[in-house]
């Protein structure tokens, strides 16, 4: 590690994003899981479990499937990083094995997680059934509604769901309600915070767990074409799967980054989750990042088709990444992320999660920045099973059919 | 000297403890609160801490988060509290802390905000989620501008923050008394009494005791061991239970005298 990214990871900064702006009660704890995660990390010991759990409980490494349907259709190589075959069918289980990993070795009893599709909630429910910790997960109303499958999930894993019908009872507000938690039971408790938002070390943290995507991605790719790709995308709500691919490219200038936000019903309506790139520099859930707000820093709900999009907030990383002009972030609507999603299905007969979908709909837009013909990795992040009764209540309102 | 370091001291001098309440500001509407915090005045608050309303209050329980909502949801801005501030100063000298979250203020901006808030007459700045660690870009200019700046400390604080907290404060430090949100139930009075007494030690500064603290007989149990106590979320449902803003005028004054007599018994 070089000295500014040691510095970086002390004091929890990305440029100006970042840091810890929470209530004193977790402060203590903040610095206790800092102290915690700085003993493990390099931890030979710890390393093994996690990687013999990566390897043989989550299915790792995932593959990079070369999409040729798909490619053939937007005009580029499309590599697929299959983190919809990941057990539990996302991403997600990187961090939370790790975490939960970790919480155990702080001699925690007890964790919680916050969750919008459902996703995170599994995942966290998944590790602690695993590992032999207790589980309770916070979701918006709104999402244990709209994502009925993993609420079933996390009580078969033995998890308790917890609905929370505050604000706009979506991801924000489950987060809030799961740091409200933390604060009062902070002794025997860990947070599992399941993006690389959230307070120092989260981000941090999150992002490190998720970075054995993107170092399986750059050996894959380059075992298969001996080079590098030009360019990486990834759908961004809080940001823990674009992360997890770019951080080892970030290095890398001739890779492209590309993050792709959800425009919900489009970006000139107040209906979108596009905090990059119609936000402003606010503080939400104790870290200073770009952030959907009104004009008294009141947080703007956010809307996503996909509700693990569907956050006002982001990392602060990719903050810093945008500032410094080193990842590109675009957009992608409802309506563009569900003809993505059909056309995965159609093309390669695979039925994308409608947060990646949002990642394969902006290809087009990816091939006219960059030329036709290149590699593109495309972080498929989740499975889209999920997402059945979602998408077929959409289409219908919009007098489509799933099929 | 400042209003709120005279506050401490007069109640010091009576040797009684300063009671502190808190209202949330434009709830349920920013008027009524002018009129609410006078009549707190008039009941015998040494000091009134006003809540900003945010839309993610994460240290607040229930009662304040409803408050918070209703106060957003009928157009409270800082602004407004503002203006409602310079209103009560046209009437009283009651010591004032603005009381909230970062991001509000953050989006009003930071110098912006102290210069303001000075001259509107506000005499304290007390943001939950901004830690001495964050804290220079608004201490600074608070200070410059002679405006308190009251860091909190919590039962999870180690004596290395203690004394980060103490390094900060310019007045008061509000003690957290259990880990928990506001309006939690179930605090062990005599813990937290006696928490407070070795804290005060430590600190070298008053500290005001909160969370969890709703009754007359609470504040008489813990009277005289903080240098003051914090009575927020029973005053936040008593107005939210009230049918009309002259009924929660009425009701607070007489639950804040009632308050306000347990710490002088």
């Amino acid at each position: 590690m070089s000295n500014e990214e040691n510095q970086r990871s002390q004091t929890g900064r990305f440029g100006p994003y970042g840091g810890r702006f929470v209530a004193e009660t977790l402060m203590p704890a903040l610095d206790e899981l800092t102290r915690a995660y700085e003993a493990i990390k390099n931890d030979p010991g710890f390393l093994e479990e996690l990687d013999e759990l990566l390897q043989h409980y989550v299915g790792r490494p995932t593959s990079l499937y070369h999409a040729k349907n798909l490619s053939e259709e937007v005009g580029a190589r499309v590599w697929l990083k299959r983190e919809d075959l990941c057990h539990t069918g996302a991403h997600k289980v990187n961090n939370t094995i790790g975490q939960v990993l970790l919480a155990k070795r702080m001699g925690k009893t007890r964790v919680i997680a916050e969750t919008g599709a459902g996703q995170h909630g599994v995942a966290t429910a998944t590790a602690c059934a695993l590992l032999g910790l207790e589980c309770e997960v916070y979701m918006g109303s709104e999402d244990v509604r709209r994502q009925a499958p993993n609420v079933a999930r996390m009580e078969l894993l033995g998890a308790k769901v917890n609905p929370v019908s505050s604000g706009s009872a979506t991801l924000k507000d489950a987060m809030n309600e799961a740091m409200r938690d933390w604060v009062t039971y902070v002794k025997d408790t860990h947070y599992c915070v399941g993006s690389v938002a959230g307070p120092h070390p989260y981000p941090t943290i999150v992002r490190d767990f998720q970075a054995v995507i993107g170092r399986e991605a750059k050996a894959q790719i380059l075992q298969r074409i001996g080079k590098l790709p030009d360019a990486l995308v990834a759908c961004v709500g809080g940001g823990s799967n674009a992360m997890g691919l770019f951080h080892e490219f970030v290095g890398d200038a001739e890779v492209k980054l590309f993050g792709v936000e959800a425009a919900g019903e489009g970006l000139d309506t107040d209906r979108h989750a596009a905090a990059l790139t119609k936000g402003s520099v606010g503080v939400l859930h104790g870290s200073k990042s770009y952030l959907l707000q009104d004009e008294d820093g009141q947080v703007i709900e956010a809307h996503s088709v996909s509700a693990g999009l569907d956050y006002p907030g982001v990392g602060p990383e990719h903050s810093f990444l945008k500032d410094s002009g080193r990842a590109t972030y675009g957009t992608v609507t409802d309506r563009e992320a569900l003809d993505a999603f059909k056309q995965l299905c159609r093309t390669e007969g695979i039925i994308p999660a409608l947060e990646s979908s949002h990642a394969i709909a902006y290809l087009p837009k990816v091939v006219e920045a960059i030329g036709e013909g290149r590699d593109i990795i495309v972080s498929l992040s989740g499975r889209g099973d999920k997402d059945l009764d979602n998408a077929r209540e959409w289409l219908e309102a919009h007098g489509e059919k799933i099929g | 000297m400042t209003r709120l370091n005279q506050a401490f001291e007069r109640a010091a001098a009576e040797g009684r403890s300063a009671l502190v309440v808190f209202l949330s500001a434009g709830d349920p509407s920013l008027d009524a609160t002018v009129d609410l915090v006078l009549a707190a005045a008039d009941a015998g608050a040494d000091i009134v801490e006003l809540g900003v309303p945010y839309s993610d209050p994460t240290a607040d329980g229930a009662a304040i988060q409803r408050a918070s909502a209703r106060a957003i949801k009928n157009g409270t801005t800082l602004k407004g509290v503002l203006e409602a501030v310079r209103k009560i100063r046209t009437k009283s000298e009651i010591p004032l802390v603005q009381f909230g979250y970062y991001n509000p203020i953050l989006r009003y901006g930071e110098e912006r905000l102290v210069r303001d808030a000075k001259v509107a007459g506000v005499d304290g700045l007390l943001v939950v989620d901004l830690p001495p660690e964050e804290c220079a870009s608004l201490r600074d200019p608070a200070i410059r501008e002679g405006l308190d700046f009251i860091p909190l400390v919590a039962p999870t604080s180690d004596e290395a923050r203690l004394k980060l907290a103490a390094s900060v404060a310019t007045s008061f430090v509000y003690s957290v008394s259990m880990t928990g949100v506001t309006g939690s139930a179930g605090l062990d009075l005599e813990a937290a009494g006696n928490r407070s007494i070795a804290l005060s030690k430590i600190l070298g500064k008053p500290i005001a005791l909160g969370f969890g603290i709703r009754t007359p007989e609470q504040v008489r149990a813990i009277a005289g061991k903080a240098e003051g106590i914090v009575v927020g979320s029973a005053i936040v449902e008593t107005i939210e239970a009230a049918s009309s803003p002259e009924e929660a005028v009425e009701r607070v004054h007489a639950l804040i005298r009632a308050l306000s007599e347990a710490t002088r018994t």
